[in-house]
C-alpha cells in the first residue's frame, strides 16, 4: 500500500493554493490576465475560513464620515502595527481597498446600505471613523460567495479538496507542487510557472483558537522548506472575545461588532475595567466617561470611542489581567454585555438581533444564552496570524522566483498587530496584486520542468504513517499535545524560560509525529490528513518561539511577561527565519527602509 | 507604559489558564452511545460506539471523539464549527441537521444517537458524500448582469429596504440540507431536470437583485425544472439559516414564470419595467 503509484500531472501557467479571499481574488485576476489557472483547496468550494468573517472590510470611502481618506486609514494601520508593516502594503492596501470594494458590488455583493444608498460602513478597533464595509455579521460569506460566483464563470479549473503536500521547483525557481486527493487519496502533480500561496492562518497550533481544522500554516511551513524567508512570526493575535462556555464550544468567535454596536466588558464587580488603562498613544482619540463612548457608537462624529473599541491585543490582556486579578467571571473570563442598551433604546432586544443576527443564533444554539437579555461570557481565542511569507511590497513575490503569497499567509500589512476588518480588505487588495504579477511572471518565464526524484521522495514521506500503522500512538495525541504545548508556552503572555520549555517539547514532538501511525486506507481518512499536517504545524510552531524568545520586548500582538515594555531597539527591523543549508532553522534582523518623505509626513499629520 | 502588565501567577500554569482549567473539570460528564453509518460508495451498516461525553457538546465533538479515540480513519467532511461553513451537513436521528450546530442535549439521552450521511447524494465514506452535482448546476444558472452603474464613481444606489430580501437568501451557507430533504431529488432522483431548492433561492436572489438586468424566467421554467416544485416546504423546514424559501423565494419565481409564460400582457408591463430599471 505504501508505495507510490503513478501520478496524474496537471498543467497550469499560474497555480494558486487556498480558495479562500485572497485565492479567490489572486486566481480571478490572473485569468483575467489570460493565465491559465488552477485552484485547488484542501475543502469544498465556498468554505474556506473566509466564510467565517463577520464584522467586515475595512476601506476608507468616507461614506458614512467624509473626513476618512486613505492617509487616515494607512495612518491608523500603522499605529495599530507600531510600525513594524511594510509601509509600501500599507499605502497600497490604504489607496485600493476602496475601489476593490466597490468592484465586488459590480459582481454581484450586496453590502448594507447608508440612507443615502451607499454601501454603509461601521466603526471597528483601531479604526478612526467609521470604515467597515459589511454585511450584518455575515461579510465574509458575502466576500467569499460573490467571488466564488463571479469565478466559476471565469474558466478557473477548481480542485476541490486537493491538499498540497510539498512545492517543487526546478533550479531556484519555483515549478509547482504534488498534492493529493481527500477523497481517493491519489497523489497529482502540478506543473506550474508561477505559485501563489494562499493558504491563510496557523490557528490550529493552539488549543484554544477561533479557527478551522485547515488553519495548520499550511502555506507558511511549505513556502519555508521551498526556501522562501518568513517574517514576524511571533506576532499572533489573540481575539479578546471568544466563547468560553460551555467547554466544547471555547475559542468560537465572538465579533468586535458586538462592541461596536455599544456593547461593554464588565468583570465580576459589574465594573467597566476597561476604562481603567487606556494607553498614552490612544489616549486623545478615546472616550473618558461611559456617556461619550456609548455616543461614539451611536454615531455621534464629536464623540471618541470607548475604551472597549481599543486594540485587540491591549484588550486581550486587560482581560487575563481581570481573571488573574481574581475579578473575572464563573467561567474563567469577563462578561461581555450588550443586552445592557436596553437602558438606552426602546426597541434594543430588535436591535440586537437586526443587527448581530449571528452572534443571537449562536449563543442561543450553543449556549443556551439569549444575548438580548444576559451578558455573554468572554475570554481571548488564538484568531490571526500577522506573520508569513515575506515578501515584496508591490508584486507579492516572495524570496523564491515564481513563488507568490498573499492573505493571512503573506506578512507585512499588518506590522505587530492588525486591526480588525484590514483582513478582509488585505484578501482583495493583495490576491488581486499577486494574481496579476503571478500572471506577468507565467508569461516572461519559460516552461518548467518537474524533478521527478523530489515528487517520488516527498509521495513516499507521505505514505510513511501507514508503514506505522501498528505504532501505539496516532495523530491525533501528538496534535494535542502540541496544542498544549503552545497555548501553555507561547500564549498570549510569554516569558523566556517557557518558551524554552516550548522549545524542548516541539523536539520530542517531532519525534512522536515521525513515530505516530495511521490505521485504514488512503480514501478519506482524516487519520491520514492529521498526520501529514504535522509536520507544517511543527514547523511553524518552532518559527513562532524561535521569535519570540528573541523579541525581548513587548510590542502588539507580542507581550513579554519578562520584558514588560516597549524597547525602541527593536522598532527598526524584522525578524525572518530561513532554512539554513543544514536544514536547521535560522534567524536573521531585517531592517525596515526608512519611509519616503511623503508617507513620513502622513503619519506626522495624524498623530 | 503601553498595555498593563498581568500580574503574574504561579509559574506553568498561571491563573488564567488555572480558571480554565478549573472550568473543565467542573463541566458534567455522561457516557452516550451513537451508531455511526461506516462503509463506502453506499454500503455500509451502523456501527455502535460509546463515548463520554461532556456537558454542552454537540454531535460534531462527539464524532471528533470517536475518531481521536476509537476510530481514527472514520471519514467526516466539516470546517468551521461554528455553523457558518454549510460542511458537515448529516442526517441525525433521521432529521438533515448541521452537526455542529445540534446539541447532544436536546437529542434523546436514552437512545442512541443515529447520524447517517446525506441520502440525496452519492456516497463517498462513512458521513461523506459527493456533493459535486451542486457545483455543476450553479455553473448553468446565468451570472449575475448589473445595468450600468448609477453614478459617475463607477458606484451603485440602492436602499436597504431594496435589498432586505435579496439579502435573506445570500445567507445561504450551501450546507444542501434542502436539496437533502426534497422529495424531487431524494426519492425521484430529478437530478437531471430540478435545480432543487437551494438553487431556486439563487436564482431568486439574482432575479431579486436590485441592479441585474438578466432574464432566468425562461430557463427556470424549462431547463431549471420549478414546475416539479409541488410547495412541501419541507426545505424551508430544514434550513439552517431559517431562508423562507418556499414563501420568499420558490413562489414569487413560479408567479413569475406565469405572468412571463401565461399572461402576455403582464409580460409587457415586466419588460416595460425592467427597462426602467436598467435606465433609473
Ligand atoms: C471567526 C473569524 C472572524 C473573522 N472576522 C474578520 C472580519 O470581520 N474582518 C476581517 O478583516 N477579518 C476577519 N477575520 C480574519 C479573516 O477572516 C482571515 O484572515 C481571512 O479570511 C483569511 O483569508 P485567506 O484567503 O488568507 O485564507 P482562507 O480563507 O483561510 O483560505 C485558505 C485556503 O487555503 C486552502 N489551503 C490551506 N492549506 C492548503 C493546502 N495544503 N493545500 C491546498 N489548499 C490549502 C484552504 O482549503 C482554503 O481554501 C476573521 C477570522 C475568523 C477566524
Ligand atoms: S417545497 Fe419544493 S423545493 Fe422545497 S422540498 Fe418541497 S418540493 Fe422540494
Ligand atoms: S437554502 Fe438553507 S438549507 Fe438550503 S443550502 Fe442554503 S442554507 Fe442550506
Ligand atoms: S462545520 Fe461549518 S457548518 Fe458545521
Amino acid at each position: 500500500m505504501s508505495t507510490p503509484t503513478e501520478y496524474k500531472t496537471v498543467e497550469h501557467d499560474v497555480l494558486v493554493i487556498g480558495a479562500g479571499g485572497a485565492g479567490l481574488r489572486a486566481a480571478i485576476e490572473a485569468a483575467a490576465q489570460g493565465a491559465n489557472v488552477g485552484l485547488v483547496c484542501k475543502s469544498l468550494l465556498g468554505k474556506a475560513h473566509t466564510v467565517m468573517a463577520e464584522g467586515g472590510m475595512a476601506a476608507a470611502m468616507g461614506n458614512v464620515d467624509d473626513r476618512d481618506n486613505w492617509r487616515v486609514h494607512f495612518a491608523d494601520t500603522l499605529r495599530g502595527g507600531q510600525y513594524l508593516n511594510n509601509w509600501r502594503m500599507a499605502e497600497l492596501h490604504a489607496k485600493e481597498a476602496p475601489e476593490r470594494v466597490k468592484e465586488l458590488e459590480g459582481w454581484g455583493a450586496l453590502f448594507d446600505r447608508t440612507a443615502d444608498g451607499r454601501i454603509l460602513q461601521r466603526n471597528f478597533g483601531g479604526h478612526r471613523y467609521p470604515r467597515l464595509a459589511h454585511v450584518g455579521d455575515r461579510t465574509g460569506l458575502e466576500l467569499i460567495r460573490t467571488l466564488q460566483d463571479h469565478g466559476v464563470h471565469q474558466g478557473l479549473d477548481v480542485h476541490m479538496e486537493v491538499t498540497v503536500l510539498t512545492l517543487l521547483k526546478d533550479g531556484d525557481r519555483i515549478a509547482g507542487a504534488l498534492a493529493y486527493d481527500r477523497e481517493r487519496g491519489r497523489f497529482r502533480v502540478f506543473k506550474a510557472k508561477a505559485v501563489v500561496m494562499a493558504t491563510g492562518g496557523i490557528g490550529r497550533a493552539y488549543k484554544i483558537t477561533s479557527n478551522s481544522w485547515e488553519y495548520t500554516g499550511d502555506g507558511h511551513a511549505l513556502s519555508y522548506h521551498a526556501g522562501a524567508a518568513l517574517q514576524d512570526m511571533e506576532f499572533i493575535q489573540f481575539h479578546p472575545t471568544g466563547m468560553i462556555w460551555p467547554p466544547s464550544v471555547r475559542g468560537i468567535l465572538v465579533t468586535e461588532g458586538v462592541r461596536g454596536e455599544g456593547g461593554v466588558l464588565k468583570n465580576r464587580d459589574g465594573k467597566r475595567f476597561m476604562f481603567d488603562n487606556i494607553p498614552d498613544n490612544y489616549k486623545a482619540q478615546t472616550s473618558d466617561t461611559p456617556e461619550e463612548g456609548w455616543r461614539y457608537t451611536q454615531g455621534d462624529k464629536d464623540a471618541r470611542r470607548p475604551p472597549e473599541l481599543l486594540t485587540r491585543d491591549h484588550v486581550a490582556r486587560m482581560i487575563v489581567n481581570e481573571v488573574r486579578g481574581g475579578r473575572g467571571s464563573p467561567h474563567g473570563g469577563v462578561f461581555l454585555d450588550i443586552a445592557w442598551i436596553k437602558e438606552k433604546l426602546p426597541n434594543a432586544e430588535e436591535h440586537i438581533k437586526r443587527k448581530l443576527p449571528s452572534m443571537y443564533h449562536q449563543f442561543m444554539q450553543l449556549a443556551g444564552i439569549d444575548i438580548t437579555k444576559e451578558p455573554m461570557e468572554i475570554g481571548p481565542t488564538t484568531h490571526y496570524i500577522m506573520g508569513g511569507v515575506r515578501v515584496d511590497g508591490d508584486t507579492q513575490m516572495s524570496t523564491v522566483p515564481g513563488l507568490f503569497a498573499c492573505g493571512e499567509c503573506a506578512a507585512g500589512l499588518h506590522g505587530a498587530n492588525r486591526l480588525g476588518g484590514n483582513s478582509l480588505s488585505d484578501l482583495i487588495v493583495f490576491g488581486k496584486r499577486a494574481g496579476e504579477h503571478a500572471a506577468k511572471f507565467a508569461k516572461s518565464n519559460g516552461t518548467v520542468s518537474i524533478d521527478s526524484a523530489a515528487v517520488d521522495a516527498a509521495a513516499r514521506r507521505a505514505l510513511a504513517p501507514f508503514d506505522r500503522a501498528a505504532s501505539a500512538e496516532g495523530p491525533y495525541q501528538v496534535q494535542e499535545a502540541l496544542q498544549e504545548t503552545m497555548q501553555d508556552n507561547v500564549g498570549i503572555v510569554r516569558a523566556q524560560a517557557e518558551m524554552d520549555v516550548a522549545l524542548q517539547a516541539l523536539g520530542s514532538l517531532k519525534d512522536r509525529a515521525d513515530k505516530a501511525g495511521v490505521k485504514g486506507n488512503r480514501e478519506y481518512n482524516p487519520g491520514w490528513h492529521t498526520a501529514l499536517d504535522l509536520d507544517n504545524l511543527l514547523t511553524v510552531s518552532e518559527a513562532i518561539t524561535r521569535c519570540a524568545i528573541e523579541r525581548k520586548e513587548s510590542r502588539g500582538g507580542h507581550f513579554r511577561e519578562d520584558y514588560p515594555d516597549k524597547d525602541p531597539a527593536f522598532a527598526t527591523f524584522n525578524f525572518v527565519v530561513a532554512k539554513g543549508k543544514d536544514g536547521s532553522m535560522e534567524l536573521s534582523r531585517e531592517p525596515i527602509p526608512p519611509m519616503p518623505e511623503h508617507l513620513a509626513a502622513v503619519i506626522e499629520e495624524m498623530k | 507604559m503601553s498595555s498593563p502588565m498581568p500580574t503574574a501567577g504561579a509559574k506553568g500554569q498561571d491563573a488564567f489558564t488555572a480558571a480554565q482549567a478549573a472550568q473543565d473539570a467542573s463541566a458534567k460528564h455522561a457516557t452516550r452511545s451513537f451508531k455511526i453509518w461506516r462503509g463506502e460508495a453506499g454500503k455500509g451498516d451502523f456501527v455502535e460506539y460509546k463515548q463520554d461525553v461532556v456537558e454542552g457538546m454537540v454531535v460534531l465533538d462527539a464524532v471528533h471523539e470517536i475518531a481521536a479515540t476509537q476510530a481514527n480513519d472514520l471519514a467526516v467532511r466539516w470546517n468551521c464549527k461554528a455553523g457558518k461553513c454549510g460542511s458537515c451537513s448529516a442526517e441525525i436521528n433521521g432529521m438533515p441537521k448541521l452537526m455542529c450546530m445540534t446539541r447532544l442535549s436536546d437529542l434523546d439521552a436514552d437512545k442512541p444517537v443515529t447520524i447517517e450521511p446525506m441520502r440525496a447524494f452519492p456516497h463517498m465514506r462513512d458521513l461523506v458524500t459527493d456533493v459535486s452535482w451542486n457545483f455543476e448546476v450553479k455553473k448553468k444558472i446565468q451570472k449575475f448582469t448589473p445595468r450600468p452603474p448609477d453614478a459617475p464613481d463607477g458606484t451603485w444606489r440602492m436602499q436597504q429596504t431594496d435589498v432586505d430580501r435579496v439579502q435573506e437568501f445570500r445567507k445561504c451557507i450551501e450546507c444542501f440540507l434542502c436539496q437533502d430533504v426534497c422529495h424531487v431529488l431524494r426519492d425521484h432522483h430529478k437530478h437531471e431536470e430540478f435545480i432543487g431548492p437551494r438553487f431556486l433561492v439563487y436564482a431568486a436572489a439574482l432575479e431579486m437583485h436590485p441592479l441585474d438586468t438578466a432574464d432566468r424566467v425562461p430557463e427556470l421554467r424549462k431547463e431549471h425544472g420549478i414546475g416539479l416544485c409541488n410547495i412541501t416546504k419541507c426545505c424551508t423546514k430544514v434550513c439552517p439559516e431559517h431562508i423562507t424559501i418556499t414563501d420568499n423565494a420558490i413562489i414569487p419565481l413560479k408567479e413569475r414564470v406565469v405572468d412571463e409564460f401565461f399572461d402576455p400582457i403582464g409580460k409587457l408591463v415586466k419588460i416595460y419595467s425592467r427597462r426602467k430599471k436598467a435606465n433609473g
